[in-house]
């Protein structure tokens, strides 16, 4: 930025602490986070910027009839207002398929829809001229979910010759598995027991914290310099450059700070549209969403409605599963194509069953767009299977947990899409862990005196001393992938350089891996120290220059970021001992047991053989890779059938609630999770992305929904869009595995998803078991546990 | 308008103040300290938490003319130069800290508490911390961290946490 001041996390930042992997050394951005120095994407300033701010439909369906801007022009302040006909590129952009017009073009199809965009030298003036831009809606019915699939009666939220890659209809996209005999009748006359089940899921947002932002720079060379909170700095682009008309080489983004991003960052938001300005007016241009914006401004967890029959023996095989899901995709297509990929291939759970069938469908709506969210397609499948289980074993009168472990996936299990689990997956040993540890103390409860409410349901609203509270516990356990699927090209570049600073060897590590607050900048030190054996360590910010490190998502980064700095590190030191071997003349037995420790070039037997900062002189080593995990393959469409996933990781929660049976409150007591992470990095920041993803799942069951009324968001506000706070969020003991995956650096597992899948089963079978009731929607509201 | 107040002891002006602007927006857009976060600008994270004469107050909720010959601290002001402030370095310390977009406001409040009560138990933690939230963390890191700042203080002060001052 050409601002007066870079903000210091914009300029290489040194990483603390001399530890390699396996340890938890402090953050590379703790200090400036704690003392308000770090800047995120809202916090940038430059000389002369203006303020963007978007025009956004409020119906859900209407045809555009006319757009006035005449008046939003006319107030001083105003520096420009545009609308899609002002765009010089493609008028759409799109993850997958590329759906979306930048800005709406005739028509809107959610509400929420960006109409158009203003620039001024205030944000209240931006605000004002918003409202001054006059646009006639012809008012239409919105098609909800239930009407997608009747195109013909209730209409197309695209037009058909408005198809592009996808499917039909109203069909964003389907996925369908056909294992075994799938659920024909000789399978069905095998199963002893049947049970049916319909569940639903709400729409649930990310709510991370630092709302949408960037800042658009004009370049002297026609280009522009964006600095972005986003997920993935070049997918971002690759969308952008098509509508700004430029190369890529001319839009140019750094990752300013990133305040949380669950996947609601995985698309862009108001990318293009601060660039659009900054390239319309030739000023500086920022863009920072409200709450309320924000709530409009990214895509949503996928709402579900899940049939399932699971039919097994009376001693508790399962024999088949049959599942029916439906995904409201909303009105663009965002991520939906892959997570009705995740939804069909780990519908099942983590259980062997050696019939399924599985439908899976996306479908266009005009409610808001959904996509990402941490769980990717898993979380709503995770509901839906795990309250099978426990009716099934209702059903049966087995133990919940025995009737899991009875059916849990192994190494070696073969899953409904053909593919053999080719590492660790001790489904099992999770559900003995956490069934181990011990329970909270059952105080407080039943008695009148001397109980802190604050520890009850109602807490200080003080609506109950214990009457009518009662106790439950639940199980619940799942799979998730890791890292892209279905035959992607899934790839991470990292650069590090060895180099004398100051007299010592100082590796720097550059990366355009988003850092969204996981952690992964204190990994990637981590890493570069074991490899190379130095303690200085600095991370250069992420930007565009160096290659493509994927999304910040699908529990990805430590794997494939990390395996990244891993690949291109040992490159490095393999340069340093070639420099060796060439100028000094190391012979090849003597380089083949060379190691890097401590600043050393040391041989088998620990003897010095060079000092690092004598063998670099002044010549720093260089070095960049591209890192790929083995291919996987694309799902046959009809039958699922392939290698569709590179990795899987599990976690099993165990959750305690007091339910207050005649008020419908509940208060979750204890979260306990086990899961496995192949090789605990940073155990610190492992327990974080256990903690942080078993109170989405809290969330999700409790709490958090966005309700849509025949297309209308009634609840964008953290006023009424409520998440976990600390007096919801329970203590959650965590029992950490370490199984180490052979086909992963290090044998580690992503871990970041896992956790957010199996805590709202865990959660919803625990009110379950305290009020008998069979609560099939997530999230609960009280008055699903008082009937009223 | 043209507002006079002292930001962290220092003696301060904004000029061109309109009457709409909150002490938040005075605070990143004109007097440069983005410091204090802006989440929901209703009150309900606590992202913008500041001291206004001392009490902790929401930014956001604040009137830009309300805080006229007033004080104001902020996250930029809890440490003393190079030294972090004992809460600011637990929350560095415990893991508490991912995305970083909640922890201005956190430290604020966390601060104010531990001013007020010594030796928190849990539970008034929870309450004082509860109109603070974090989408990352899950608060167990939090909780971890405030346990921590309030043990280093009572050791820097030489009390043993048995004697409750709070």
């Amino acid at each position: 930025m050409a601002g007066p001041t870079m903000p210091k996390n914009l300029l290489d930042v040194c990483a603390p602490g001399r530890d390699g992997i396996g340890a938890s050394p402090l953050r590379p951005d703790g200090i400036l986070k704690v003392r308000g120095d770090f800047a995120y994407a809202s916090d940038l300033w430059h000389e002369d910027m203006l303020w963007g701010t978007t025009l956004r439909s409020p119906h859900a369906r209407a045809r555009i009839r006319s757009v006035d801007v005449s008046a939003a022009l006319a107030l001083p302040g105003v520096y420009a207002v545009l609308t899609h006909e002002d765009i010089p590129g493609s008028k759409f952009y799109g993850l997958e398929i590329a759906d979306q017009p930048v800005l709406a073009i005739d028509e809107v199809r959610f509400h929420g829809e960006p109409v158009a965009i203003v620039a001024a030298d205030h944000p209240e003036t931006a605000r004002r001229a918003v409202d001054r831009i006059v646009v006639d809606y012809d008012v239409l019915p919105a098609i909800g979910p239930a009407q997608a699939l009747d195109p013909e009666r209730y209409g197309y939220v695209h037009a058909p010759a408005d198809y592009k890659a996808h499917a039909s209809g109203n069909v964003v996209h389907s996925q369908h598995i056909r294992h075994g005999d799938g659920d024909s009748a000789q399978v069905r006359a095998r199963a002893e027991v049947i049970v049916r089940g319909e569940y639903e899921v709400g729409m649930q947002d990310q709510a991370f914290l630092g709302p949408e932002s960037g800042l658009a720079v004009p370049a002297e060379d026609g280009g522009i310099d964006l600095y972005i909170a986003t997920q993935w700095l070049h997918v971002d682009r690759q969308q952008m450059c098509p509508v700004l008309g430029l190369p890529p080489e001319k839009v140019r983004l750094t990752l300013a700070g990133v305040g949380g991003a669950f996947g609601g960052r995985e698309d862009i938001s108001m990318q293009v549209h601060a660039c659009l300005l900054a390239q319309y007016t030739g000023k500086p241009v920022k863009i920072v969403y409200n709450r309320e914006e924000s709530f409009f401004g990214h895509v949503h967890r996928h709402p579900a409605t899940m049939v399932f029959e699971h039919g097994a023996t009376r001693d508790g095989r399962l024999v088949f599963v049959r599942a029916e899901i439906v995904l409201d995709g909303g009105a663009y297509a965002s991520s939906s194509p892959a997570v009705v990929g995740n939804a069909a291939s780990l519908g099942i759970g983590p259980y062997v069953v050696p019939n399924a069938l599985i439908d899976a469908t996306a479908v266009y709506t005009n409610n808001p767009p959904c996509g990402a969210m941490r769980g990717f397609g898993a979380v709503q499948m995770c509901f839906g299977y795990e309250s099978q289980m426990d009716r099934l074993a209702a059903e049966l009168g087995l133990d919940p947990v025995e009737l899991r472990r009875l059916n849990a996936m192994e190494q070696g299990s073969v899953l409904p899409t053909g593919q053999v689990v080719d590492a660790p997956a001790p489904v099992a040993e999770l559900l003995r862990r956490v069934e181990a540890m011990p329970l909270p103390a059952a105080e407080h409860r039943h008695t009148g005196d001397g109980v802190d409410v604050r520890e009850l349901p109602g807490g200080v609203s003080n609506s109950t001393h214990g009457e009518g509270v009662v106790r439950g516990i639940g199980y619940g356990v799942g799979i998730k992938n890791v890292g892209f699927s279905e035959g992607f090209d899934d790839y991470s570049t990292a650069r590090v350089r060895l180099e004398v600073v100051g007299g010592a060897p100082v590796a720097l590590v550059h990366t355009a891996m988003a850092e969204v607050g996981q952690g992964g900048v204190t990994v990637h030190a981590q890493i570069v120290r074991t490899e190379l054996g130095v303690d200085l360590v600095t991370i250069a910010p992420a930007d565009t220059r160096v290659g493509s490190a994927g999304s910040t998502s699908a529990s990805r980064q430590t794997y494939m970021t990390g395996g990244a700095v891993k690949s291109a590190a040992e490159a490095v030191r393999g340069a340093v001992f070639e420099r060796g071997r060439l100028r000094r003349g190391w012979p090849p037995d003597l380089v083949a047991g060379l190691r890097l420790v401590g600043g050393k070039v040391v041989d088998r037997a620990d003897a010095v053989v060079a000092d690092l900062v004598d063998l670099l002189g002044d010549e720093p080593v260089d070095e960049t890779v591209e890192f790929r995990h083995r291919p996987t393959q694309a799902f046959d469409r009809t039958t699922g059938q392939g290698f569709g996933h590179v990795q899987y990781t599990f976690c099993a929660h165990r959750a305690v609630v007091d339910v207050d049976v005649e008020l419908g409150l509940v208060k979750v007591v204890e979260l306990a999770a086990a899961q496995d992470v192949g090789k605990a990095m940073n155990p610190l920041a492992v327990l974080g992305q256990i903690h942080g993803g078993t109170t989405q799942g809290l969330g999700l069951a409790v709490m958090e929904e966005i309700v849509v009324t025949e297309g209308r968001v009634g609840n964008p506000s953290f006023t009424d869009y409520l998440i976990p706070t600390i007096l919801d969020t329970p203590p959650m003991p965590v029992d950490v595995l370490e199984l180490a995956d052979p086909h992963a650096p290090y044998g580690l597992r992503g871990a970041g998803e896992a956790p957010t899948l199996s805590a709202t089963p865990a959660i919803v079978a625990a009110i379950r078991a305290a009020t008998g009731l069979a609560l099939n929607r997530v999230p609960i509201r009280p008055e699903h546990l008082t009937g009223t | 308008m043209r507002v006079t107040f002292t930001v962290n002891g220092r003696p301060t002006e904004a000029d061109d103040v309109w009457e709409g602007e909150s002490l938040l927006y005075v605070l990143r857009e004109r007097v440069g300290l983005p410091g204090s976060k802006n989440a929901c600008e209703q009150g309900e994270c606590g992202s913008c938490t500041v001291y206004l004469d001392g009490a902790p107050v929401c930014a956001c909720l604040v009137a830009a003319g309300q805080v006229q010959d007033r004080a104001v601290g902020t996250v930029e002001g809890l440490a003393d130069g190079d030294t972090l402030d004992p809460v600011q370095q637990a929350f560095v310390d415990a893991g508490a800290v991912q995305c970083g977009f909640c922890t201005p406001g956190l430290l604020v409040q966390t601060h104010d508490l531990l001013n007020r009560a010594h030796h928190p138990s849990d539970a008034e933690i929870r309450e004082a911390l509860s109109g603070n939230l974090c989408r990352c963390t899950g608060y167990e890191k939090i909780m971890d961290a405030v346990r921590l700042a309030a043990a280093r203080k009572a050791d820097a002060r030489g009390t043993a946490p048995a004697g409750s001052e709070g």
